[in-house]
Order: C-alpha cells, then sequence, then structure tokens
C-alpha cells in the first residue's frame, strides 16, 4: 500500500526555541519539579560534609554545625526545604498515576491517594523527629 | 541471542527509589540538620551516627536520592536545550552520584 | 442591529512562496453555539476559500480536525467560540510537526511510529472460528479499556515538549497503544513491541511533564500508560539481572 508523502523541501520546520519551558504555565512547574533534585542533593552533600566533620572530632562537627546557622545557609536551606516540600507533593500525584491503587474494582481518587500520602510524610517526619531527639545523646 | 542490555531500566529504577526516599525523609532532615542544629534549637553529641543500624539509614537517606539527582538533572539539562554535548553530561551526573556514592561509604565507615 | 462579531488570527503558510507562516486576521461572526471548526468553515466558505485546513466529524471522534487554539492543542470542534469570546482567537496548526500548508501538518512521522508498536493482536497461534471467541472477564477488559480510546488526533504530540525537542521520541499516542494491545488478554505479542516500546527512544525518553494526558480529548492518559510501561520493564530488568535462571 503506497502512501501520499508531502514534498520534504517545502515543508516548514518549526524548532523549539531553549526557552520553552519559560512559555507556559504548566512547562515552567514541570522545570521546577526537575530542578527541585538539585537543591535535595546539594542539601545531602552538605550533609554528607556535617558527617564527615564528626570524624575529624566534636569540636569540628560543632564549628561545621555552627557555619550553618550564617544567614546565607539559612536562605539556602529555606530554598531548598520549599523545594523538598514541592517534590513530595508532586511525586505523590506522580505516584497516584504510576500505581495506583485499587480498592475493588475500581482506581483510588488522586487526590484521596495523595492526601494519604501527605499523612504518612507528616507520620514518618514525627517518627523520625523523635527518635532523634529520644537517641541523638 | 544475546542482545546489549539496556542500561535505562538501571537508572531509573535507582531514580524511582531516590525520589521515594527523597519525598519522605528529606523534609525533617532538613528542619533538624538545616534549622533546628546550627541555630541551637537542639544540640547532638553525634554519638547516634556510630550505630550501624543508624548508618545503613543515612546510607539510604544520602546515596539513593543522588541517583534521583542525576538523573533528572541530565534529562533537565538537555530538555534546556544549552547545547551540551550528551556523553560528557551522562558521565558528570551519573559518575556524580556513583562517586557520590563511595564518599558516602566511606564517610559512614570512618564514622 | 449588527451581529457581535469575533477576529480569528489564523497562520497562512503558501508552499513553495512563503518563506516562514504569518497570522492572518479574519472577522466572523460570533455565535453562542460555534466552535472553532464553524468559523473557520465560515472563512473558508464566505471569506477566503484559499484556507486549508483538516477536519471530518466535527463532533470528536474522527480525530481530523487539532490545531493550537490560544496556543494550547485542542480539536478545534470542541473549542467553543464563547470560551474565548471577545478576545481574538489565535488558531495555528499543530506544534511539533512539520507545516506543509496553513493549518495542515505532515503526519507521517507519527503514522511511522504508530505501525512500529504493532498496533493489533498478536497471537503465537490463532484459535480455529470452531474453537469461538476469545473470551475476557470485565477486570480484563478494564485492564486496557481506557486505552482503545485514542482517536490519533496527535493533540498529546503537540502538547509533549520532548517530541518537540527529540523529533525520534516514539511519542505518547503510540506508547499508549502499545501498551494498550500489551495489557490486551487476547494479545500474546509483548515481546514484538518490546525492542520499539522499550528502546532509547520509547518510553526511556519520557520525562513525565504529563502534558499529553492534559490535553487528551478522550481522557486516555497516555502519561499514565507510560510510566507503568517502565515500571513493567523495570521490574523485569531486575528480574533479569537479580535472577537470571528464574523462569519466564
Amino acid at each position: 500500500m503506497s502512501v501520499v508523502r508531502p514534498d520534504k523541501s517545502k515543508l516548514f520546520y518549526h524548532e523549539l526555541p531553549p526557552s520553552w519551558w519559560l512559555s507556559k504555565r504548566s512547562y515552567f512547574l514541570f522545570m521546577l519539579r526537575e530542578l527541585s533534585s538539585v537543591f535535595i542533593a546539594i542539601f545531602l552533600v552538605v550533609f554528607l560534609i556535617q558527617l564527615y566533620q564528626l570524624t575529624r572530632g566534636p569540636e569540628a562537627y560543632a564549628a561545621f554545625t555552627q557555619k550553618l546557622s550564617s544567614p546565607g545557609w539559612i536562605v539556602l536551606n529555606l530554598i531548598t526545604f520549599l523545594f523538598a516540600l514541592y517534590h513530595s507533593i508532586t511525586w505523590f500525584y506522580s505516584s497516584a498515576i504510576v500505581l495506583p491503587l485499587r480498592i475493588g474494582e475500581r482506581e483510588m481518587p488522586r487526590n484521596l491517594f495523595v492526601a494519604l500520602n501527605v499523612g504518612a510524610l507528616a507520620v514518618v517526619s514525627l517518627v523520625i523527629l523523635v527518635l532523634f531527639l529520644a537517641l541523638k545523646g | 541471542m544475546t542482545e546489549e542490555k539496556n542500561m535505562e531500566p538501571l537508572w531509573w529504577g535507582l531514580f524511582s527509589a531516590g525520589g521515594v526516599v527523597a519525598a519522605f525523609l528529606v523534609p525533617i532532615h532538613i528542619i533538624i540538620f538545616g534549622f533546628a542544629l546550627p541555630l541551637g534549637w537542639i544540640s547532638d553529641s553525634g554519638t547516634l551516627y556510630r550505630n550501624w543500624l543508624v548508618k545503613i539509614y543515612l546510607f539510604v537517606l544520602i546515596a539513593l536520592p543522588l541517583y534521583h539527582w542525576a538523573h533528572r538533572f541530565y534529562f533537565a539539562l538537555n530538555d534546556m536545550k544549552l547545547g551540551l554535548p550528551r556523553q560528557p553530561l551522562a558521565v558528570l551526573c551519573y559518575g556524580g552520584a556513583i562517586v557520590g556514592t563511595i564518599a558516602t561509604v566511606w564517610v559512614l565507615l570512618l564514622l | 442591529m449588527a451581529e457581535p462579531t469575533v477576529t480569528l488570527k489564523v497562520t497562512r503558510y503558501r508552499p513553495g512562496k512563503d518563506s516562514a507562516p504569518t497570522l492572518q486576521s479574519y472577522t466572523v461572526p460570533y455565535r453562542q453555539d460555534w466552535v472553532v471548526l464553524d468559523a473557520l468553515n465560515h472563512i473558508k466558505d464566505q471569506i477566503d476559500g484559499t484556507l486549508s485546513y483538516r477536519w471530518s466529524c466535527r463532533m470528536g471522534v474522527c480525530g481530523s480536525c487539532g490545531m493550537m487554539v490560544n496556543g494550547v492543542p485542542k480539536l478545534t470542534c470542541a473549542a467553543f467560540l464563547r470560551d474565548y469570546y471577545p478576545q481574538e482567537i489565535r488558531v495555528e496548526p499543530l506544534s511539533h510537526f512539520p507545516v506543509i500548508r496553513d493549518l495542515v501538518i505532515d503526519m507521517s512521522d507519527f503514522l511511522d511510529k504508530l505501525k512500529s508498536v504493532k498496533p493489533w493482536i498478536i497471537r503465537k497461534s490463532e484459535k480455529p472460528v470452531s474453537e469461538g471467541e476469545y473470551l475476557q472477564s470485565p477486570a480484563q477488559l478494564e485492564a486496557y479499556k481506557q486505552f482503545t480510546q485514542c482517536i490519533n488526533c496527535m493533540l498529546c504530540y503537540a502538547a509533549c515538549p520532548v517530541y518537540g525537542l527529540e523529533p525520534e521520541f516514539l511519542g505518547p499516542a503510540a506508547i499508549a497503544l502499545g501498551y494498550r494491545y500489551n495489557m490486551d488478554s487476547r494479545d500474546e505479542g509483548k515481546d514484538q513491541r518490546g525492542p520499539v516500546l522499550a528502546s532509547h527512544n520509547g518510553i526511556w525518553q519520557c520525562t513525565f511533564v504529563g502534558e499529553c494526558s492534559e490535553v487528551c480529548p478522550k481522557d486516555v492518559d497516555p502519561a499514565a500508560a507510560i510510566q507503568r510501561s517502565k515500571v513493567d520493564h523495570t521490574k523485569n530488568w531486575f528480574k533479569s539481572v537479580l535472577l537470571p535462571w528464574g523462569g519466564r
């Protein structure tokens, strides 16, 4: 079966500009979600460095922790915290689509699934906080 | 017939695991180590991290989200059309995550 | 009493004559019950017969009339003028496809990709008619029914930035349709679709922007199909690596 193909020489090809993700709200929010991983990674690397300081002695650990109280670090951690929450929420919405929970025959409504995950996040956070306060010494 | 194994599922699997860890564990850790400790709301002797169970937890907390970052950041940089060459970028991102993993194991063993 | 009107800015592109597309303004009557397609038909019938565009059923089942309306991929037979009036309405050809003329795009890339996922029931052995029909429970139908609703309108391709950035990308509809057949209990062709679906230009190019599912006029949710395929393939990959001697 032959297919009629258009004359390629006369087609107009439109190329997506690098600013494509700035042109639409949904695209911008998508890119923000992707970049949230950068802030999370930075925080974890700094945390690792903090733990490394501990291997050099408690004074080194205390000194490094003290450095993190400077305004620059606090602002960065604030931004990171917001990005981390944004990652969590968008991750829960994605999970609802990727692995839908079935109640009987029907899929659980997505907003309910997200709400349950947010609840789980709150519980897990509380448990970690309590355990840390109890065991840190 | 053996075909060259596509490695994408590996990176996506690690990306997903890292995403789950980051989603549930990272926020509270930012509160504790980003605010509470530096600002002196609570104190920390550091003895907790000598415990091997805690070390395993810390390994999961730090290493997995690095793969989440690597996969996401690699694709995001390509999507942003910055003209960066793909292969070196992949090595920097996934390689970075692997280096981070090794560094994490090393620090945790030192503790 | 003058009838209310609305302005449409429509892409014009004459192959071989124009170096790039331009926007041409038309003033059409504003009617409460009109859709953008009605306005285009009015232009072609009453104002400018040279305007070219695709359409057919005018009721949202054929998938022919997909275009960008104010930058959003829409079926023009489902985009009501009253949702835009009194602002002017910009009608452009579907994004991420080469333009043949005016609002008509070249869809051969999509058709090639669709064919590559073998969107039909593949059997290792056919059941003879004497053995009766292939039976399917309601639950088995549920597993893939949503993905059968695709009308090949390509709005998802126009919405997908990955397709815009990487023309080699299989794309939402093709992957969703491959998934539809993989999930059909009557089908035995998963292995045959694997190389195409699980290739680098297949599911792994997708970064789950999710816009495809947002614009789909039939609620197919191709994003879900793609991500579930990723989970499937990843599970199998880890199984084959960690348990290489495991049975199929």
